[in-house]
């Protein structure tokens, strides 16, 4: 049952007291207080509490604890430099680039995940990153521009 | 009564029913200004919008503007934030109490500077004449506000105007971008148990058999809650609720329901009905000069709301209170519903509205609501959070209605239409909270004394429901439009996004464009050729000039749509054109918009929603139905019920035509029908081929084909 299971959340060293198999997505949101990444699906399929584990994005919702000992998670809070945003969120802000914003974190990792690899995305190559990522409300071609933006390639 | 006095007795927007300016506004010793509506943020950005009529009238930055979240105990009753009416009821309303207020702050000013008020210079709150001071914030304390609103102040002209019509950034991003709480599904109370609860796994079906034993005895978990067939779980850790969870939808044994119909449109069309006649137009000598007649039937599926966030709420007992935080479009009529499923006085419920997921219409948030309170008074007075999971949203949220529609016409000799008519068959897209004896809340009907599930509604036209938009713009000398309301309801309906309208506009603008072909005229002559109203004639020719409709080169498999509609025949005008590429499915590649909505409050506002609008029924019309079988819905996730992906989205480009002297309308709807009839008639036009049932699947394709 319980356990004591060591990871570190945006830089920092963090051991929680829980099962292994509860989903990250509760020990970071109800332990650690970070509600900034979301509950959608509970399956992977929407992307609205991915973050970024050990730099790939992963849905939080079915990462069992004990997967991620050891491991360096990224939540949208710790995107950006201490005390500021990431410069994704300065150009979605810029962009306008959401309606309700529930599922903008799970964009927001997908979009870092690709910088990373790749600085200089095609818009094409930008859809393809956050195909698995889905937004309701319609914003995806605001999001897309936001995230060329950050990138230096537009707007 | 003539239309003068009419308006002289009626008071702008909701002031009709809050005509108190207390409740309205308040300003503060610190220099900031709250603001109370009844509307709700929904992701729309209505709360911008308000802010920013707020700070035109007031003569202040918009930054000094608090919009405060709507609360049963604080705020004015402005019913339900829905219809796209928001701007009309609550920006109406703001305008004039924040003019009147501006009026008696400067008053109050003048009279504390012994000047006389033309003498005063103002800006930004800060009041001035001849080296002597004071603000806004040192004049409106006490009860300054305390008096009906005067309608009478004269209010800024938009000639004037420096915020409204500005694209403000929404005050709701920052927040929400960064990731810091914010939504309902954050808040964290001390003491917080977490729920879930659980549902027959088809319809109606009584609870037969549960044995909870094994689930009360897992550890976390502070109780099992059952009330006849309503099932749920608290526990002390999320994760923990939604195991037992889990383990109590497997030991749960359920009676079986009525099977549902498995052809719905063909159901809906024989099944009993209310027919109603809802307009009609006659001249013999116009429809004796048809010379050839068309008919054509289309059908919609049942949609899903989907929003990406499944419906949520916080409740929790005080004493003998209760208070609910809840994510509905209307708090008011959801605490009177709340009340009566728990034999609550109402003055003993109090609901705060807190921003949660997209909403789209009536989807599952006042049903959770109740499910959260209900378990909250199993909780020792510990509050109780409560998110639905995936399927219980796609399974338990009502569906936009299905609907069936036949359309006839006969045309003269030039392919003019002399005689239209207009048949649709669907449930009523109204069952919210608040309007019927009995609550419209799920848990309520599953309770040990349940409370009778009441069929849904139809409101009245001229805004209509299922009816509405069905009563075409076009001018035709002869028309008949009927109603037919089916009362029995297989699936739970309610409204969805502009209603009837996504597929009476689907239908009216595809059987038009049928018309034009066979008339040998183009689908935007044609159009033009039937209408007079000059604003409707403005989008279309705008949106025309903007694709370079009449510069269109053909290719093996791309067409070119147009669709248009006044939302409501009251609301927005909006004109579409679609651009597909057809191989094995259907790609949109771009949707050009023109839209009206009168004065523009905030151009990115009216874009975002807009393009979200356009987006959203892109993806029902190429690829959403809820799946149901004999017991059913079976599509309950996201493989079963898919939407449209990034990399499918079109590219979008709005076009607003600003008409600053005309009353602004909501824009929120505006596009669902056109840009659905818009994709239909660029199919069609790829295709050569006609598909009438949504959605534009790559099977239903190849049956219109193989029919050909």
């Amino acid at each position: 049952m319980g356990g004591r299971i060591t990871f570190t959340v945006n830089g920092a060293l963090t051991e929680i007291e829980a099962s292994g198999d509860t989903p990250l997505l509760y020990a970071l949101r109800n332990d650690l207080g970070l509600k900034g990444t979301r509950f959608g699906c509970g399956s992977g399929q929407c992307g609205a509490c991915f973050v970024l584990i050990d730099g790939h994005a992963a849905p939080a919702c079915d990462t069992p604890l004990w997967s991620v000992s050891g491991k360096k998670i990224t939540t949208v809070e710790g995107l950006g430099p201490k005390g500021d945003l990431h410069p994704l969120q300065h150009a979605f802000l810029a962009e306008q680039a959401a309606q309700c914003a529930y599922c903008t974190s799970g964009i927001l990792i997908s979009a870092a995940a690709l910088l990373e690899k790749t600085p200089k995305p095609t818009e094409s190559q930008v859809r393809a990153a956050l195909d698995r990522n889905l937004c309701r409300c319609g914003s995806h071609n605001r999001m897309v521009r936001a995230v060329m933006r950050a990138a230096g390639q537009g707007a | 009564m003539n239309a003068v006095t009419d308006a002289k007795l009626k008071r702008p927007g909701s002031l009709e029913k809050n005509p108190r300016l207390s409740q309205w506004l308040r300003v503060h010793r610190d220099g900031t200004v709250s603001v109370y509506t009844g509307k709700v943020e929904i992701g729309q950005g209505i709360l911008t919008a308000l802010a920013q009529i707020a700070a035109e009238e007031l003569g202040l930055a918009p930054e000094r503007i608090r919009m405060v979240a709507a609360d049963t105990a604080l705020s004015p009753d402005e019913g339900v934030t829905s219809g796209s009416l928001s701007i009309q009821d609550s920006g109406a309303a703001l305008r004039r109490a924040c003019a009147h207020a501006r009026a008696l702050l400067l008053e109050r000013a003048a009279a504390g500077l012994n000047a006389s008020i033309a003498d005063l210079r103002v800006a930004d709150g800060v009041v001035q004449v001849a080296g002597r001071k004071t603000s806004f914030w040192e004049c409106g304390g006490d009860a300054l506000f305390d008096c009906e609103v005067d309608d009478t102040v004269t209010a800024g002209l938009p000639r004037d105007y420096r915020v409204v019509g500005q694209p403000v950034p929404r005050i709701d991003l920052p927040d929400k971008i960064a990731g810091r709480p914010r939504y309902l599904q954050d808040m964290a109370l001390p003491g917080m148990l977490f729920g879930r609860v659980v549902r027959p796994p088809y319809g109606f079906a009584r609870l037969a058999a549960l044995d909870d034993s094994p689930v009360k005895a897992m550890p976390g978990v502070a109780a099992v809650v059952r009330e006849g067939s309503f099932v749920g779980v608290l526990a002390e850790r999320e994760e923990t609720a939604i195991a037992a969870q889990g383990a109590l939808r497997k030991a749960a044994e359920w009676e079986a329901g009525a099977p549902l119909p498995q052809d719905i449109h063909a159901w809906l069309k024989s099944h009993a009905s209310d027919h109603k006649v809802i307009s009609e137009k006659t001249d013999p000598a116009a429809k004796s000069r048809s010379t050839s007649t068309f008919e054509a039937s289309y059908a919609k599926p049942y949609l899903s709301h989907a929003s990406i966030g499944p419906s949520s709420a916080v409740a929790q007992f005080q004493g003998d209170k209760l208070v609910v935080w809840s994510q509905s479009q209307g708090i008011f009529n959801l605490r009177r519903d709340i009340a009566l499923a728990l034999g609550m006085r109402e003055k003993d419920v109090v609901v705060r509205h807190a921003e949660g997921a997209g909403c789209y219409g009536h989807n599952g948030a006042d049903d959770v609501a109740l499910d959260a309170a209900l378990l909250a008074r199993r909780s020792g007075g510990r509050p109780v959070q409560l998110q639905w999971m995936r399927d219980d949203e796609f399974a338990w949220a009502p569906c936009g209605p299905a609907m069936a529609l036949t359309l006839r016409a006969g045309l003269d000799s030039q392919g003019n239409i002399m005689d239209w008519q207009h048949e649709l068959w669907s449930n009523g897209h109204s069952g919210r909270p608040g309007r019927s004896d009995t609550p419209a809340l799920v848990a309520a009907w599953h309770l040990a004394r349940p409370f009778e599930r009441s069929a849904s509604i139809n409101m009245p036209l001229p805004a209509g429901a299922a009816d509405r938009n069905a009563i075409p713009l076009y001018d035709f000398p002869n028309q008949r439009i009927v109603n037919h309301y089916v009362r029995e309801m297989p699936v739970r309906t309610s409204a969805l996004r502009s209603l009837g309208a996504y597929a009476n506009v689907f239908a009216i603008e595809s059987f038009m464009d049928e018309l034009a072909l066979a008339a040998r005229v183009d689908p935007v002559a044609y159009r033009l050729r039937h209408l007079k109203d000059p604003r409707a004639r403005a989008v279309i020719e705008a949106v025309a000039r903007r694709a370079k409709w009449e510069e269109w080169k053909e290719a093996e498999g791309r067409g070119h749509g147009i669709g248009f509609a006044k939302y409501k025949n009251l609301g927005a005008y909006c004109a579409v054109v679609a651009e597909v590429e057809v191989e094995d499915e259907v790609r949109v590649k771009r949707l050009l918009i023109a839209v009206d909505v009168g004065l523009v409050v905030n151009p990115n506002g009216v874009a975002n929603q807009i393009e979200g609008g356009a987006i959203q029924s892109t993806s029902w019309t190429l690829k959403e139905q809820v799946r149901l079988d004999e017991r059913g819905i079976t599509s309950l996730g996201w493989e079963d019920y898919p939407i449209l992906k990034f990399s499918e989205v079109p590219a979008v480009e709005v076009e607003l035509i600003d008409r600053p002297e005309l009353p602004s309308v909501g824009a929120g709807e505006g596009a669902q029908g056109p840009t659905a009839a818009a994709i239909a008639n660029a199919v069609a036009h790829a295709l050569g081929v006609r598909v009438r049932e949504l959605p534009l699947t790559s099977e239903r394709i190849i049956a219109a084909i193989e029919r050909q």
